[in-house]
């Protein structure tokens, strides 16, 4: 207690500052390196024809895999939103019937592995050999699921499950209060929900959306299972002729990776433009932007 | 029409707890009724019941010559479906106490909001009248502010101007400056004499004694779910006939 006084009554602006010592960074840096390089030089001397990596990254069967891997993951988020959004609605109805119906929904599409499901749409045509209406239209079933619609609805429809459980969150976390003001100035329930709720919602509901895309991406790996040829699946195709595999299963990593950042990249601005208006996460992101 | 509200025996419940006992009033075009009361007298619940956030146990209510939540038909009242009680709900603006100003939008989205959408306004037309009644309530300025942009008195000016867009026959406020610190509860009750001076029906659940005194033409005790005094301000607040309006009024203004 004394020696504090003391130095209150000094005058310490003419002393040298001396800098902490973050000894644990130097420490943890020179570990990371040690074993970055290690990795490194265990690829370069490992079996690894790297010219065939860079031969291969761009030929055309594998720019088509990779134009199919986006397609594919676009559209089945886009089911997978729109059977979310539905289904998050239909859960917080008060019919009964209807809040039923989606908690079943969730329940059984959350509850099977989604390659089960994929195999389950691409082999429909042994459950029901024919689709359509019995005596009006009727068209074989092989015909129509054909890889890209089962991956599609495979996939989709498995989306939809757990983006719901998203979106509910995100509703439910708009104060009660908007509601009301919405109804107060004469909103029906659905117009409310569209111009009020769900925009606020989405500040809660697009982090964990801009992940399950990104999770999607690799997620549609799972279709080369069923001839969809996308990234991997062409990947392979190449590998079974010429059995480069490792140096195709680079290149199919390099494009997942190119195409995650790129979608990383891209969430950071969309949830910008969600949190306008809204409190501490919006200024927060408005920080985050301009360092 | 001369009456714009009538209520008889209106009765509303919250489980085994009853908010509402058996409300009976009248109130005519153009008349501004404060009510005041205790808290968890159900004075909220009465206002929210007029614009059909609750739905009534008992009782009818009529609200701008339309039975609020039913259609007669012979000797039977059919429930209103959804769109038919939003349509109702135009006859009257609700200002809240907590504002609920839609964060997502600024000043003048959230004026126009309900004119664009639910009465199809051309958004031009809509821009107009809503710039025209944020100069009104003292917030030209503030247009483009979000409403965290906006002090507590200043959103309440904008919810008083967005409820006024949709043209209501009838404004309700709930305690439209309880929430407010208090050098902002001034703009907000200049805002509300200026309204009351336009002819506007208004009811006024608050504690703002001096406002009651001064801008009612009624004043209204609420207890425990029932109407206990109820006249002009200098009789209910000046010569109060119940102990328990007496007991209140002491409180509030000790
Ligand atoms: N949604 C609800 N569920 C259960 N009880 C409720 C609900 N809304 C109101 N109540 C109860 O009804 C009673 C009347 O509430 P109300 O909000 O109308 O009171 P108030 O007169 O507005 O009070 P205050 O001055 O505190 O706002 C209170 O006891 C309250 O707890
Ligand atoms: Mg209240």
């Amino acid at each position: 207690m004394g020696g504090g006084r003391d130095d209150l009554a000094d005058d310490l602006s003419e002393f040298e500052h001396v800098r902490r010592k973050h000894i644990g960074r130097y420490v943890s840096a020179a570990l990371i390196v040690a074993l970055a390089s290690w990795v490194t030089m265990a690829f370069a001397h490992g079996r690894i024809e790297w010219a065939f990596v860079g031969q291969y990254v761009a030929v055309r069967t594998i720019i088509m895999g990779l134009g199919n891997t986006v397609l594919m993951t676009a559209l089945a988020m886009l089911i997978g939103i729109a059977i979310g959004v539905t289904v998050a609605i239909m859960r917080l109805s008060s019919n009964p019937v209807v809040n039923l119906a989606a908690a079943g929904y969730v329940w059984f599409f959350r509850g099977t592995p989604v390659l089960l499901q994929l195999l389950l749409w691409f082999n429909l045509a042994l459950v029901f050999p024919h689709l359509g209406i019995p005596g009006l239209v009727e068209v074989p079933t092989v015909e129509v699921m054909t890889p890209f619609l089962a991956a599609l609805l495979g996939l989709g429809i498995n989306q939809g499950a757990y983006t719901s459980e998203v979106v509910r969150a995100g509703l439910l976390s708009v104060d009660q209060g908007q509601y009301e003001a919405a109804k107060a100035i004469g909103m029906p329930r659905l117009l409310a929900l569209r111009r009020i709720i769900l925009p606020q919602a989405m500040r809660v509901i697009v982090p964990p959306i801009g992940n399950e895309v990104i999770g999607m991406v690799k997620l549609t790996s799972l279709a080369s299972v069923i001839q969809f040829p996308e990234m991997v699946y062409s990947a392979e195709n190449i590998y079974y002729a010429n059995n480069r595999v490792i140096e195709l299963l680079i290149v199919a990593g390099i494009w997942y990776v190119v195409v995650v950042t790129v979608l990383s990249i891209l969430q950071g601005r969309i949830e910008r433009y969600f949190a306008r208006g809204a409190g501490a996460s919006g200024a927060m992101s408005r920080a985050g932007a301009s360092r | 029409m001369m009456q714009i509200v009538k209520s008889v025996g209106v009765r509303k419940s919250f489980g085994a707890f009853e908010a509402l006992r058996g409300i009976d009033l009248e109130i005519d075009c153009g008349e501004v009724l404060c009510i005041v009361g205790p808290s968890g007298s159900g004075k909220s619940t009465f206002l929210r019941c007029i614009n059909q956030l609750e739905a009534i146990d008992a009782g009818a209510l009529w609200v701008n010559g339309e039975l609020v939540g039913y259609r007669r038909s012979g000797r039977k009242l059919f429930e209103l479906s959804e769109r038919e009680i939003a349509r109702q709900r135009l006859a009257t603006g609700m200002v809240f106490q907590r504002f609920n100003l839609f964060p997502h939008k600024t000043a003048l989205e959230n004026v126009i909001e309900g004119p664009v959408q639910v009465l199809r306004t051309e958004r031009r037309q809509a821009e107009a009248i809503a710039t025209e009644l944020l100069a009104r309530v003292g917030l030209a300025h503030k247009r483009g502010a979000y409403p965290i942009e906006l002090s507590g008195g200043q959103q309440q000016r904008v919810a008083i101007a967005r409820a006024l867009a949709m043209k209501p026959a009838l404004m309700l406020f709930d305690e439209p400056t309880s929430a407010l610190d208090p050098e902002l509860v001034g703009d907000v009750l200049s805002v509300m004499r200026d309204l009351a001076r336009t002819g506007m029906t208004m009811i006024v659940v608050t504690h703002e004694l001096g406002f009651a005194r001064e801008v009612a033409n009624r004043v209204l005790f609420m207890d425990h779910g029932l109407v206990v005094e109820a006249g002009s301000p200098e009789q209910v607040l000046g010569r109060p006939t119940q102990a328990r309006t007496r007991d209140f009024i002491s409180a509030v203004l000790s």
